[in-house]
């Protein structure tokens, strides 16, 4: 009996099989490989054991290099083991990956393909990373399905134990990866069945062990390497007939039969389209669509890719194939074509003729482009590819699915060209992320998939904002088997979860005629109409909707269930749609409920059942029946005024149309404008925090902690309000920190994410109403109108002149202006503070290298940039290279604007006139210590420019402020990046290195890395981090000239600002390690910067400074602490946040070991710092006898 | 020989003194410590019906945090596993409890409204506590709830709880009713097996520092068993359930007082934090002292014997006592 089917997305089908025939899995996250390892990780960490009854070993590595280094060794010793990676991470196990192939060493790696950086970083899927492999050795075999993914794997596993060659298995990023599917899971004895036991045998035979010595890895001189390197022939030679014989085998075994090549279409085919990975599922459709039609044509399917087998090819092809076009997800510049129609290409020169005689003609081959980067691919491009080959001159190198107007490669497609399957049922859901919508539709897919004989598929569109993120979810239910594999374009349902997207996405644009529409609406049927936009009235109207509404919101929270609206709109798409007898949905919900909550507790459950029993009620049909189009009304847009390039393809992308926008429109070196984000206003608070200046006390602090530049302050001379609007707020000044009569504290309402992270730390209190501070969370539908005209104000107040401010203070740095704004990091985001400091500091002379991670997505990823530029148009400039180089990549920079300052000054030593003797000195300087030496030098070089003549600009430019800073997170500086961090501080070079230390991998999900602290729970430590943090700080000290600090804003404000001028200042390099709150800690986030004093409080995170330049004298050394001795118990502390408080529920007892270990050591280090700082540097002599 | 043994809930004490629900009983090490120094039974820390609530939903929201808002981060953490928190432990607790001890462990269950936490109750009693004390800890805030549908509540939740399990029931509850001795009798009516009288209830007090309320614990002290002395006495008379003495009971002339009213076993809580688990081993001591010293062969026989309607002065539990109080109080300034 075949086993019950399973919903889960190819990440976890894959991984299932991974895990069960492995001892050994070596892991490091990687966008969209990571659920692997965190799968396994979590199997492991609960005790699931693999076929052999034995817990794998899953350890996680320090990058992809060191996972396929450890992997490499456990297969030497003996080991059945995988690893699980993508994009840049596979080009890291690169070196790795020829000497495993090399050694005949059986192994397989799965790969959820997906690009590699290049003019931009992109986690999406095409084949760019696996393509990159294909030389290592490594046989290559493509999953297109999340079936294959899971079979694949298994095929995999048993072909390369049978032939020794390591196998390379790799399904679409996200397409597969992160698609729900049906499929049924191998049982046990399937899988045992499928491993042959010989050879598993022979491959612990060959294993190193000193019983049995060899020497391995030898170095090899020109008169043998060669002749040891054909060596490996026959291993290849019969590879592609050991798969086709392993893929028949499993055939027998469970009925479902591959071939290396496979062939669908006309038997007679005169048109053949050749690909591999999940872009066949469109391909199939299109061809039976067109086949159906009287068209010949035909697909190929490539599954086994190396070795390249063209007798497996020819054997299916058809021998009628006059024109083939092949498919490269991926692009070579440079080349004659994409690898796999070079490989099509050369297959056909060697055995066409061979095999048909020279009376067939060969066929002519073509190659094409698609879907880089998870660009959709549907089956209407496919028409347009073999539209293509009818041509009488087919293009070679087209592309398909964009609109090239530089190089005219695109063909032009027509969606509608082939529909969408009528018999299978396709709804559409947007949401936001935080309202459980994606969560709610992943249940339902999995309910319908694995309780009912329809099949189920889920795929999930989400933007790039980590705060307010909209999310799109597309589901198909079918009675066949579904192999779409795009987004829904037609659909019989939408639901809108959120009445505030209806203004910002065209929600009914995928809506088809009489279909459903339900939208979460605090508005009932009779008064909803008429707060609907015009665009969504007319698709109503037009396409003869079914409309319902639902007070989702009041039933979620009347059950008890705050903001999540998951089950009550799950419920009601369960009673509109009819899939399933309303009964009998509701019961299978009842017990998805029971099921998915169970384990969390029966006032879940009770909750959400409640929520799904009030939702029959609240579910209403709104009556259309003479309804008009209300008129348009477009508001005028601010982003109207924008500059030229963000109108044309900003506003593009923002508005969602980033799809249509033509090659043309982008830049081909990947460089954009910065100070974006400003233009991009998402509104997505439901409260903001409004100022009360009459209890401010101008701390400044709620500006200083605003991970978003929302809440800002300004100072400014009485008059300069003369034609502000009345009741614009404002206060006396009484700052020393600058001259100014007056000040205001203001939100940035559309910017604002509501974190509340500004009124937790707010420390003034009214005097008749202690609830009350200077600043609170007011509903922003009352202020809204106010604060935007207020914002535009304060906007337009002039800044203060950067010298009349003492910057190195609170309030001096927080009435700069911030160069970073706006970011679409989460609400309550602990790192993005220290970055808009720095912008506030030294933002008019920044040039940053930031690491990959939260950093460089929230700093980076497009639509638009938070980094920004003043007035004078100066400005952070802002590059990514990779994760793993980051320090690196800073130095370079350094190293070239010294090279640049040093050209710049030897023209100035050798200007005979023009320059004076006080010029020459000053422009001399190496160091600008200070705002005043900052803005001299832009004096002097502007002087010098006047009389050298502008053609000297870029040559002189080289003796303008820029100060490098090196900004990362602690998965880049404690693991990936640690040897170059290490480099780079040991240059002596004078760069500055912002670690923002999470403690986790917070953009991949939140993993452990180095920093992750004792006893807490991350992913790849489900169990509880079994060794504490290392200590970066003291491991710079060690090098003696490096500034290095510790600092939590939350903390203590002031050392926070004090380093980063002290930073600044060292001629040297200097390290700040910045503690960074994170929604990953399990913490409430609008307490996240008052919450952090409890971590210095306990000693847990000691704030300390060591500055080089101070000499060890007095008594005193560079080392001092800025934090006192621990005064709260490090459990009270970590209590507090989930990452610890879940190893108290899961695991008591370690719980209780680890956070004693854990207090045990705080208080070591703490007495080795105090030793540290008290130092007796040069009066040593005293104990000496 | 004195015989220092008592019936409580049905169960077999050797002695009247109980260590009631506290951070003491929180730990088996203590549980044993409080054994070994002679105690007739012990009362674990409550579980509270907000505990289990705010729990669950505590961990539901971190389960839910920033979840599916990123195609690179779907989730934070590695899945919950299934065993569930300080339920889980207390159960665990009792368990241990159970297999450390001897004498009776009685588990404690604090809440105030009929609900899904109720469960913990028939899994308290499956973990092998020997009976439940339900503590009703109400603090009614609601302008427009009457003292009436109150007092029908927590019946209702007696009623609840009491056809939830089969093992012996203590309803602990204030003082705070119009009418105690009828809210004591209907909840005997109810189905309790015993009364445990009566609650202290913490009162807030306020950090003048950082103009917090500050819900700070103060230790009882030996005038408050007047209350249920009072009460013990008065309510014998009508209700043969057991009834337990809880505040303020430090010194074996406390819990004689208790005994001598009516109460079947005294609770101690402050005096034990206070002085450790070998101070029942003293109360003890002093109570079989006192014993031989007045004579008397049992707590059986002197237990009661000062009841409301024992004594010879009934009035001397009602009105007519604060009477004579107020009136024969001499003091420095009167």
């Amino acid at each position: 009996m075949k086993a019950k089917p399973l919903v889960t997305d190819g990440n976890e089908a894959a991984a299932r099989v991974a895990y069960a025939v492995n001892e050994v899995i070596a892991i490091y996250p990687i966008t969209p490989a990571s659920p692997m390892g965190e799968l396994c990780d979590a199997w492991a960490s609960q005790g699931q054991s693999n076929l052999w009854g034995i817990v794998p070993e899953v350890i996680e590595m320090q990058s992809e290099g060191g996972a396929a280094g450890a992997l490499h060794g456990a297969l030497q010793t003996g080991a059945l083991a995988t690893t699980f990676t993508a994009s840049q991470g596979l080009l890291l196990m690169i070196p790795n990956m020829y000497k495993i192939a090399g050694e005949l060493t059986p192994a397989v790696i799965h790969v959820a393909a997906r690009s590699v950086a290049t003019h931009a970083l992109s986690i999406f899927g095409d084949h760019s990373d696996v393509m990159a492999t294909r030389a290592t050795g490594w046989a290559m075999l493509a999953s297109n399905t999340v079936q294959e993914a899971h079979d694949f794997a298994m095929i995999a596993q048993a072909a390369t134990l049978a032939s020794r060659v390591p196998f390379l298995h790799f399904f679409d990023g996200f397409r597969t990866s992160h698609e729900l599917n049906r499929f049924v899971p191998l049982d046990d004895d399937e899988m045992r069945a499928m491993l042959p036991a010989e050879a598993m045998h022979d491959h612990v035979a060959r294993a190193m062990h000193p019983d049995r010595p060899v020497l391995r890895g030898s170095a090899q001189n020109p008169d043998v390497f060669f002749q040891a390197r054909e060596a490996i022939n026959p291993f290849y030679d019969d590879l592609a007939t050991t798969v086709a014989q392993t893929m028949e085998r499993f055939g027998d075994l469970t009925g479902r039969n591959y071939q290396p090549f496979e062939y669908m279409g006309s038997p007679n085919a005169t048109r053949v389209l050749v690909l591999m990975g999940s872009g066949a599922g469109a391909s199939e459709l299109a061809v039976e669509h067109l086949v159906a039609q009287g068209e010949d044509v035909g697909l190929l399917k490539v599954r086994l890719y190396r070795p390249f087998s063209v007798s497996h090819m020819l054997a299916v092809l058809p021998a009628s194939t006059r024109r083939i076009a092949v498919l490269d997800r991926t692009k070579e510049p440079g080349s004659i074509g994409e690898p796999l129609y070079m490989d099509v290409v050369t297959a056909l020169a060697q055995s066409w003729t061979r095999t048909y005689g020279a009376s067939v003609e060969l066929p002519l081959v073509v190659g094409g482009r698609y879907g880089l980067s998870s660009k959709e691919f549907t089956p209407s491009m496919v028409a347009a590819v073999f539209r293509e080959l009818s041509t009488p001159d087919p293009k070679h190198g087209f592309t398909v699915g964009i609109r090239d107007d530089i190089s005219h490669l695109s063909l032009a497609w027509n969606e509608g060209d082939i529909p969408e399957d009528s018999d299978t049922f396709n709804a559409v859901f947007f949401g936001l992320g935080s309202d459980g919508t994606v969560g709610a539709n992943k249940s339902t897919t999995k309910i319908v998939g694995e309780n009912t004989q329809k099949y189920a598929q889920g795929y999930f569109v989400y933007d790039s904002k980590k705060s307010g993120s909209m999310t799109v979810s597309h589901l198909r239910f079918s009675a066949d088997p579904i192999r779409e594999t795009y987004q829904v374009q037609s659909a019989q349902f939408v639901a809108c979860h959120q009445f505030q997207l209806l203004e910002r996405m065209a929600v009914l644009d995928v809506a088809q005629m009489g279909s459903t529409f339900l939208l979460n609406s605090p508005y009932g049927p009779d008064e909803v109409w008429d707060h609907l936009p015009a665009t969504v009235q007319r698709h109503i109207l037009q396409k003869e909707l079914k409309f319902w509404v639902i007070d989702a919101t009041t039933v979620a929270r009347e059950a008890g269930l705050g903001r999540r609206i998951n089950t009550v709109m799950q419920a009601c798409f369960f009673i509109l749609a009819r899939m399933l007898p309303a009964d009998e949905a509701l019961q299978k919900i009842r017990e998805s409920i029971q099921k998915t909550y169970g384990r969390r507790g029966e006032v879940v459950v009770a909750r959400n059942l409640a929520a799904v029993d009030q939702s029959q009620a609240a579910v209403l049909r709104v009556d259309t029946a003479g309804r008009e189009v209300r008129g348009d009304q477009l508001p005028e847009l601010a982003i109207a005024n924008a500059p030229d390039f963000v109108r044309r393809v900003t506003a593009q992308i923002l508005a969602g149309h980033g799809d249509q926008l033509p090659v043309s429109a982008f830049p081909p070196d990947g460089t954009f404008p910065t100070g974006t984000a400003k233009w991009e206003k998402r509104s997505i608070a439901p409260e903001i925090p409004i100022w009360d200046a009459e209890v401010c006390i101008e701390c400044a602090l709620c500006a200083l902690v605003c991970p978003h530049a929302a809440i800002r302050t300004k100072a400014y001379e009485g008059d300069a309000l003369a034609d502000a609007p009345a009741g614009f707020p404002s206060r006396t000044s009484r700052a020393k920190e600058f001259s100014a009569e007056r000040m205001t504290v203001q939100v940035a309402p559309d910017d604002c994410t509501g974190c509340g992270v500004c009124v937790d730390v707010c420390p003034a209190i009214r005097k008749d109403n202690v609830s009350r501070k200077a600043i609170n969370m007011e509903p922003t539908g009352d202020h809204l109108e106010r604060e935007r005209i207020n914002f535009e104000t304060f906007l337009a107040l002039p800044e203060l002149e950067r010298l009349d401010v003492s910057v190195g203070t609170i309030k001096g740095s927080q009435v700069l202006e911030p160069l970073f704004e706006f970011s679409g990091a989460c609400a309550g985001c602990g790192e993005t503070p220290y970055l808009k400091l720095l912008s506030q500091l030294f933002g008019d002379r920044l040039v940053i290298a930031n690491a990959t991670g939260c950093s460089s997505i929230y700093g980076g990823n497009l639509p638009t940039t938070p980094w920004s530029v003043n007035a004078d148009g100066r400005g952070p400039t802002w590059n990514n290279s990779l994760f793993e180089d980051n320090a690196e990549f800073g130095l370079g920079m350094r190293l070239a604007l010294d090279q640049r300052a040093a050209r710049a000054r030897q023209f100035v030593t050798d200007a005979k006139e023009g320059v004076s003797d006080d010029q020459r000195t000053r422009l001399g300087m190496g160091v600008l210590a200070n705002e005043q030496d900052v803005q001299q030098r832009r004096a002097d070089v502007a002087d010098l420019l006047k009389q050298v003549g502008p053609d000297h600009t870029l040559l002189l430019e080289g003796l303008l402020p820029a100060s490098v800073w090196i900004v990362g997170g602690d998965g880049w500086a404690y693991d990936i990046g640690f040897g170059g961090l290490d480099h780079v501080m040991a240059s002596g070079r004078n760069v500055n290195i912002l670690v923002l230390d999470t403690e986790v991998y917070s953009n991949t999900g939140g993993q452990a890395s180095k920093a992750t602290p004792l006893g807490a729970v991350a992913k790849f430590a489900a169990g509880g981090k079994a060794i504490g943090k290392k200590d970066l700080g003291m491991i710079a000290m060690a090098y003696g000239n490096v500034f290095v600090a510790q600092i939590a804003m939350g903390a203590n404000p002031k050392q926070t600002v004090q380093t980063f001028m002290q930073a600044e200042s060292y001629e040297g390099p200097s390290l700040i390690i910045a503690y960074s709150p994170c929604i990953a800690h399990g913490i409430d986030m609008s307490t996240s910067s008052t919450h952090t004093k409890d971590a210095v409080k306990s000693g847990y995170w000691p704030l300390f400074h060591f500055d080089p330049r101070v000499p060890a004298s007095n008594g005193k050394g560079p080392f001092r602490l800025d934090s006192r001795a621990p005064q709260l118990a490090y459990r009270d502390f970590a209590m507090k946040e989930g990452r610890f408080a879940m190893l108290e529920r899961s695991d008591p007892e370690a719980s209780r070991r680890l956070m004693a270990q854990a207090q045990e050591e705080i208080l070591q280090r703490w007495h080795l710092y105090e030793q540290m700082a008290a130092v007796d540097r040069g009066q040593g002599q005293e104990t000496s006898s | 020989m004195i015989d220092l043994s008592v019936r409580y809930l049905g169960l077999e004490l050797r002695n009247p003194l109980i260590a009631s629900a506290s951070p003491l009983t929180r730990s088996i090490d203590n549980l044993r410590e409080l054994e070994r120094h002679g105690i007739g039974a012990v009362v674990l820390p409550s579980l509270f019906e907000e505990q289990i609530e705010h729990e669950e939903m505590a961990i539901e929201d971190l389960h839910w945090y920033g979840r599916e808002s990123s195609a690179e981060a779907l989730d934070y953490r590695p899945p919950l596993p299934s065993s569930s928190g300080s339920s889980q432990q207390y159960l665990d607790l009792i368990w241990e409890a159970k297999n450390a001890l001897k004498v009776p462990v009685i588990a404690s269950l604090n809440g105030t409204s009929v609900g899904g936490w109720l469960k913990y109750a028939q899994a308290m009693a499956d973990a092998g506590a020997d009976a439940i004390e339900l503590n009703v800890y109400l603090v009614p805030t609601d302008f427009t709830i009457t003292g009436a549908e109150i007092e029908s509540r927590i019946v209702d939740l007696v009623l609840a709880v009491r056809g939830s399990i089969s093992i012996p029931l203590s309803v602990k509850v204030g003082a705070s009713f119009s009418s105690v001795a009828n809210m004591m009798f209907r909840l005997v009516s109810a189905g309790a097996d015993g009364l445990v009288l009566f609650n202290r209830f913490l009162q807030p007090d306020i950090d003048l520092e950082n103009l917090k309320v500050d819900p700070k614990v103060t230790l009882s002290n030996s005038d408050e068993i007047r209350l249920p002395l009072r009460w013990i006495g008065i309510l014998r008379r009508e209700i043969t359930a057991s009834l337990a003495a809880t505040s303020g009971v430090h010194s074996v002339d406390d819990a004689v007082k208790l005994l001598l009213v009516g109460a079947d076993a005294v609770m101690m809580t402050s005096a034990l934090l206070k002085h450790g688990p070998a101070h029942v081993a003293k109360v003890r001591r002093d109570l079989e002292d006192w014993l031989v010293d007045h004579e008397y062969e049992s707590v059986a026989q002197m237990r009661g014997s000062m009841c409301q309607a024992h004594y010879g002065d009934p009035l001397a539990f009602e009105r007519a006592n604060y009477m004579n109080a107020l009136v024969s109080y001499q003091g420095p300034h009167v």
